[in-house]
């Protein structure tokens, strides 16, 4: 018997070591080449006290290559540039001239790999383009393919710092406490000329830009919780801060999710408080349009209108609002719900128009069968499972706060991202036609009636918000 | 005068063309006979007249937001695929109906629907139906509910329902229901009776 226990911990042991060794280090080296045909990454390989990449890999994503090895020997072409390397050799022929790399040419397992200090020395015989390799980043610029960031802050409050691209810009958004991140892993982002950039604002402070292991990232420190959302096509980053009532001794000690109901709209009582976050999402945007509601009205404009006066409505009963979109901007249906989770709402309002039908409906999440989650873990597709009693809880209240106003109503379920992939409380609202027809859409009184009864319903049942599966 | 052998060699080689032409015409007879029967015995098409049955169709109705079911009788054929074809292209008739409380594009088809075991079936929707589509939730969740409890009701064993559009996952129907899902006849049913 002890024979089979130590069997199942050398067992273990091996089981652990194989994987441990299979398992890609979180720290591996890699390089990103941007140009303008593509867009790349590639493992970097410490050899002989250098960095090394393979050449072969390096340039096949930009032209035609053929290799060919001989003993030590390895020729290469690319389009009708011709090579020829040795192993072991710091010299190479390249276009009919000498070029002498910094560290010897390697070959391993007939991959040709070059030392990455010589790339601005010889990439450019091939390319017949002009490279700027930074080299302590491994960020390597063909041609001129640079993204330049600006900076525009707006002081007003709650303050916002509009990062302004020079191209569309895709990066990972991530918070943390008094930071957020974006990391640009496929963006050619550059440096804004300074490391390190500083605002006059209190709750804003400052900016850092910096690049590792071929990636850039930016940091905005601020002293409050920030959200950021896309606009212009993604050529610009909005980051603003989630602001909580002013109380004199707390700031940031509260998760702003989880404050007291009874507290809510006491902000200038002596009172701990934080006001809740209420996200707005206006449907549509960009060359998104939604429903055709006239020959010339677009659902999107519709949304927007409807959005701007329930974050007033939600505003004036105490409640923080981030809308998703204050202007005509397109946001993918999984970027909306990255949004609302990363700045952790304890509600989450989807805004729709329709031509047809009367008053208002509201929908929860029709969730679909796949999708797991697992501990901590929720599946993107079912996220909105855990908090789906609470989100029917908050629809049958604005239900009955339009009833109440003899707002005609329905309500069910619907198929609708991203209802699906938000875990806080979230409903869809879509607002059709009073007895004034199609017109009523874009009329400020009854826009803000449905409003008003929407804002009315939340604080109804703001005891039942902020639930955090 | 013919030498011998070459005499010997032009005989062989003709009895070697007679055996090999016997020999081609008894293949062809029976590539003729596996071809024949299983095939030409499967209907190309659900029959036009013939026995009916009662079925019953879920049919949206945009004004009340409700589906209400509604019996036909219709005739159907044997085959379970041929069967829920036959059934949605019904209830589409009736959207496309003038004055229909749910109305689709004339355009509006069925392209195809595969019942995958166990319990699941994928609707291949032409592209008309989606492009020509009313844009609003209600209206696109009526037609998905109509379709998925319609095929249910009527189709044992039907337990979750995929829609494609022209054999590819579209992100939305008409811009608002989501496709990219599978739908859980429970789920929907249970959508349906709220």
């Amino acid at each position: 018997m002890p024979s089979t226990t130590t069997n199942k911990i050398l067992a273990i042991l091996l089981a652990s070591v194989t994987l441990l060794s299979a398992a890609p280090a979180a720290d591996e080296k890699h390089m990103s080449v941007y140009s303008p045909v593509a867009i790349y990454t590639l493992p970097v390989l410490d050899r002989e006290g250098h960095e090394y990449v393979g050449l072969l890999e390096l340039l096949e994503p930009l032209g035609r290559v053929r290799t060919e090895s001989q003993g030590r020997r390895w020729r290469l072409r690319y389009n009708a540039v011709d090579a020829e390397f040795v192993a072991g050799k710091t010299r190479a022929r390249i276009r009919g001239r000498d070029f002498d790399f910094v560290a010897p040419f390697l070959i391993e397992n007939s991959r040709g790999l070059v030392p990455l200090s010589s790339l601005t020395g010889f990439l450019p015989r091939f390319l017949g383009a002009p490279v700027t390799f930074r080299e302590s980043a491994r960020r390597l610029f063909v041609g001129d393919v640079g993204i330049q960031i600006s900076f525009l802050l707006d002081a007003s409050n709650p303050p916002r710092l509009a990062l302004n691209f020079s191209a569309p810009v895709n990066p990972t958004i991530s918070t943390e406490p008094g930071k957020l991140r974006m990391v640009f892993k496929r963006d050619p982002v550059v440096s804004p000329g300074s490391q390190s950039i500083s605002f006059d604002n209190k709750v804003i402070t400052h900016a850092s830009y910096s690049e590792n292991n071929g990636d850039a990232e930016l940091d905005v420190a601020a002293n409050e919780p920030l959200m950021a959302s896309f606009s212009n096509d993604r050529r610009t980053i909005v980051v603003s801060a989630v602001q909580p009532v002013t109380t004199p001794n707390v700031a940031g000690q509260q998760n702003p999710t989880q404050a007291p109901p009874a507290a809510a709209n006491t902000a200038s009582g002596n009172v701990n408080v934080h006001r809740l976050l209420a996200v707005v999402d206006p449907a549509h945007g960009g060359d998104e349009r939604g429903a055709a509601l006239t020959d010339k009205l677009a659902e999107k404009d519709v949304t927007l209108g409807f959005a701007r006066l329930l974050r007033h409505e939600l505003e004036i009963r105490g409640f923080a609002v981030a809308l998703l979109r204050d202007g005509d901007s397109s946001l993918t249906l999984d970027q909306r719900a990255a949004a609302a989770n990363v700045a952790r709402a304890g509600i989450y309002i989807s805004l729709h128009a329709v031509s047809q039908g009367r008053g208002a409906r509201v929908y929860t999440a029709l969730l679909p069968m796949e999708g797991t989650s697992k501990g901590v873990f929720h599946a993107w597709n079912v996220a909105q499972a855990p908090v789906l009693p609470v989100s029917r809880i908050v629809s049958a209240a604005i239900f009955a706060e339009m009833q109440k106003r003899e707002f005609p109503v329905q309500a069910s379920s619907a198929s609708l991202r991203p209802l699906n992939n938000v875990f806080m409380p979230a409903v869809a609202v879509e607002l059709a036609p009073g007895a004034d027809g199609v017109a009523d859409l874009t009329s400020a009184n009854y826009q803000q009636r449905a409003a008003s009864a929407i804002a009315d319903a939340v604080v109804s049942v703001r005891d039942r918000l902020g639930v955090q599966p | 005068m013919i030498p011998r052998h070459l005499l010997i060699g032009v005989a062989a080689l003709l009895a070697l063309v007679v055996s090999m032409g016997i020999y081609l015409r008894q293949m062809r007879q029976q590539a003729g006979q596996l071809e024949s029967p299983a095939a030409n015995a499967l209907p190309v098409a659900p029959p036009a007249s013939g026995p009916t049955e009662t079925v019953t169709l879920y049919v949206a109705d945009d004004a009340a937001g409700v589906l209400r079911p509604r019996s036909a009788q219709i005739p159907l054929p044997g085959g379970r695929q041929q069967r829920a074809e036959q059934l949605l292209r019904t209830l589409l008739r009736i959207y496309q109906q003038p004055g229909a409380a749910h109305p689709l594009a004339p355009a509006a088809d069925i392209r195809s629907i595969y019942l995958v075991d166990p319990g699941a079936a994928v609707i291949d929707l032409n592209a008309a139906f989606a492009d020509q589509h009313r844009s609003g939730i209600l209206s696109e969740q009526l037609t998905v509910n109509s379709l998925v409890e319609t095929l249910a009701v009527n189709v044992p064993g039907i337990q979750r329902v995929n829609i494609l559009v022209e054999g590819k996952t579209r992100d939305t129907l008409a811009g608002h229901a989501d496709l990219t899902e599978t739908f859980d006849v429970t789920t929907v049913e249970q959508a349906g009776n709220q």
